[in-house]
């Protein structure tokens, strides 16, 4: 049903911890597509993500990068192919333009004391992809959070990666840096045909901006597909437990998700009479 | 060059001529005090005058052993700060003063160095850290991983146990093997063999080279150990590796000198809000500066109340903890992060 390769396969995947397991995960991303990875607190996002990170190991099943199996990666091939933005950078008195530097260390050789001049230029380039050049000499802990996500960004992309992977670029941020970084990488997803898989909690953000969605509940996934698949109103508040109601965006046409009080529930089942 | 590079030159041309003074003013005071400039046409004239005696014989072998000494626990407490991310980390936190201690104690005690010889004291102190750093290491390495917060844990654990059986040796002992151990304990650069100072020096200088190999994965783990991950970096290997090179290093100072403390917590400190947290200039710069302070401690230490002499081990603590506090004092000041 594709017509690109993909990028991220994942077979019969199971995975977890003692008291928390992932099972049989199926999914499939083609190459150059910006998918989320969606569901409720709890449900295993953070596990799936830790399993294609190569953070957490897997019990059965396969993660296959393109043509590539993950676990037979070494770590520094690995860190060419995939790059990983954290929820936290947390990167303190480190330089912005040193910071984003480090995002070559998948590529040095171990005896190499001083960053290379190709080094020095790509780090440069992706920094000014991302409006961070005008930072380079800031300490990282001197930033917003907001443009910490965008360094985290810009070095991941001097990692020169096939998969750009996202824990939750956008939760800590107002609407503005929230739509301002999405927009980065929809941009980069464009142009450069980068693949984006992304774990996010906000569904209309999901909505809007990827292509694919995967809904995860209680270790399974629940739906994978277009947004219009996933976000029916039945599918959320199976997941959720939650009554909401979708309409399209009136620009995007893309579902949006609209939350329903327990004032505004009372209210209607007074004016129909019915006692649901 | 980067303007990064320039400023690294500088600060370790700055280190380097600092040391070179410190040297010299360590060479020049004493109980016979010679000018500072005099050092040079002293030892130009050659082996005939008193004066040429002093200087190498006497206070030249303690300048080597302060420089080994001082670079070496520095280097230790840079490396184990790195690997753990924690500021409060030294050499001594993981239990190898405590062992070391143990060990000597033990040897006094026992009157193993009237039956064996003087080489036996150093030697049983270095027995006696391998086997807490052995112990720290097994206990909480499982299934060939680290779990680097327990093994902190774990070292502290051991280290009180150490300490206690110390003391309880101590208190059935005789009041003039009590003497050895204290003196023991406290520290010094006075050390007759000749050899073991070369050795130490020897040792500083190889691990200071070989920490080099790791500046790559430290950088990489001033992130944290899964970011560290993510960039390829194999983060178990490296942080055993680093655990044993710098559990080495103080284990060989503490038996050489004795247990000389705070030179591993704060001269790291120090270079990190001086230099900057980038590994390639921080190890050789915490070395250079380790070196630095305890060959003048080592001054202030025979000078204070010559013609006797204080335990190096006493200054250091005193004035490194008197820099310490009014480093933090300083608000604008801040150490590294606790993550």
């Amino acid at each position: 049903m594709t017509m690109n390769p993909s990028i991220l396969n994942i077979q019969n995947l199971c995975c977890g911890y003692p008291k928390f397991q992932l099972s049989d995960i199926c999914l499939d991303m083609p190459k150059g597509s910006f998918a989320g990875i969606i569901g409720p607190n709890g449900s295993g996002k953070t596990t799936l993500f830790r399993a294609i990170t190569g953070t957490l190991g897997i019990k059965s099943g396969k993660i296959m990068l393109g043509d590539k199996n993950l676990r037979t990666l070494a770590p520094r091939q690995r860190a060419q192919n995939i790059a990983i933005v954290s929820q936290f950078i947390d990167a303190g008195d480190i330089s912005v333009e040193d910071y984003v530097l480090m995002g070559r260390i998948p590529y040095q050789s171990r005896f190499s004391f001083f960053e290379s001049d190709d080094d020095l230029r790509i780090a440069r380039e992706y920094m000014t992809m991302t409006d961070t050049w005008r930072f380079k000499d800031q300490l990282m802990s001197e930033l917003s959070g907001g443009e910490q996500q965008l360094a985290a960004i810009a070095r991941a992309l001097t990692q020169e990666p096939e998969l750009l992977l996202l824990d939750e670029p956008t939760s800590h941020l107002d609407i503005t840096h929230q739509v301002h970084i999405l927009n980065v990488l929809q941009q980069l997803n464009q142009e450069m045909g980068l693949s984006v898989l992304m774990v996010i909690h906000d569904l209309n953000l999901a909505s809007e901006y990827c292509d694919r969605l995967i809904l995860v509940n209680q270790g399974r996934i629940h739906t994978q597909g277009t947004p219009e698949e996933v976000l029916t109103f039945q599918n959320i508040e199976d997941v959720y437990q939650t009554v909401v109601v979708t309409q399209p965006n009136p620009l995007s046409g893309k579902p949006a998700v609209f939350l329903a009080t327990q004032k505004v529930l009372k209210e209607i089942s007074e004016r129909t009479g019915n006692p649901q | 060059m980067q303007n990064k590079h320039l400023r690294w030159v500088i600060y370790l041309a700055g280190l380097l001529v600092l040391l070179i003074a410190s040297v010299i003013l360590s060479l020049s005071v004493g109980e016979m005090n010679l000018g500072f400039f005099d050092i040079f046409s002293i030892l130009g004239k050659g082996h005939t005058s008193m004066e040429y005696t002093i200087i190498t014989q006497i206070r030249l072998p303690r300048v080597l052993l302060g420089i080994a000494v001082g670079g070496a626990l520095s280097l230790s407490g840079v490396l184990l700060q790195g690997v753990y991310r924690n500021p409060l980390v030294e050499p001594y936190t993981l239990g190898i003063s405590g062992g070391a201690s143990l060990g000597v104690a033990f040897a006094i005690v026992f009157g193993l160095h009237q039956l064996i010889g003087p080489m036996v004291l150093p030697l049983s102190g270095f027995i006696g850290a391998f086997l807490i750093i052995f112990m720290v290491y097994s206990i909480s390495s499982r299934h060939g991983r680290i779990n680097i917060q327990s093994m902190l844990l774990t070292g502290v654990m051991i280290s009180f146990i150490a300490s206690s059986s110390m003391m309880l040796l101590m208190a059935i002992t005789s009041a003039e093997n009590l003497h050895g151990i204290i003196f023991w304990i406290m520290g010094s650069l006075d050390e007759p063999e000749m050899s073991l100072i070369y050795v130490t020096l020897v040792m500083a200088f190889v691990s200071l080279a070989v920490s080099y190999l790791f500046v790559q994965p430290l950088n990489a783990l001033r992130l944290g150990e899964e970011k560290a991950k993510h960039l390829g970096i194999n983060t178990d290997t490296t942080i055993k590796l680093l655990f044993l090179l710098a559990s080495m290093l103080a284990g060989v100072c503490v038996a050489v000198a004795g247990v000389i403390g705070f030179v591993g917590l704060i001269i790291p400190h120090l270079m990190r809000l001086l230099v900057g947290s980038d590994y390639r200039i921080l190890l050789v710069s915490s070395f250079l500066s380790g070196s630095i302070f305890l060959v003048l401690s080592d001054v202030i230490a025979r000078t204070i109340i010559s013609p006797n002499e204080l335990p190096i081990g006493v200054i250091t603590g005193i004035v490194g903890g008197i820099v310490f506090l009014l480093m933090m004092s300083r608000s604008s000041v801040q150490l590294m992060r606790n993550k």
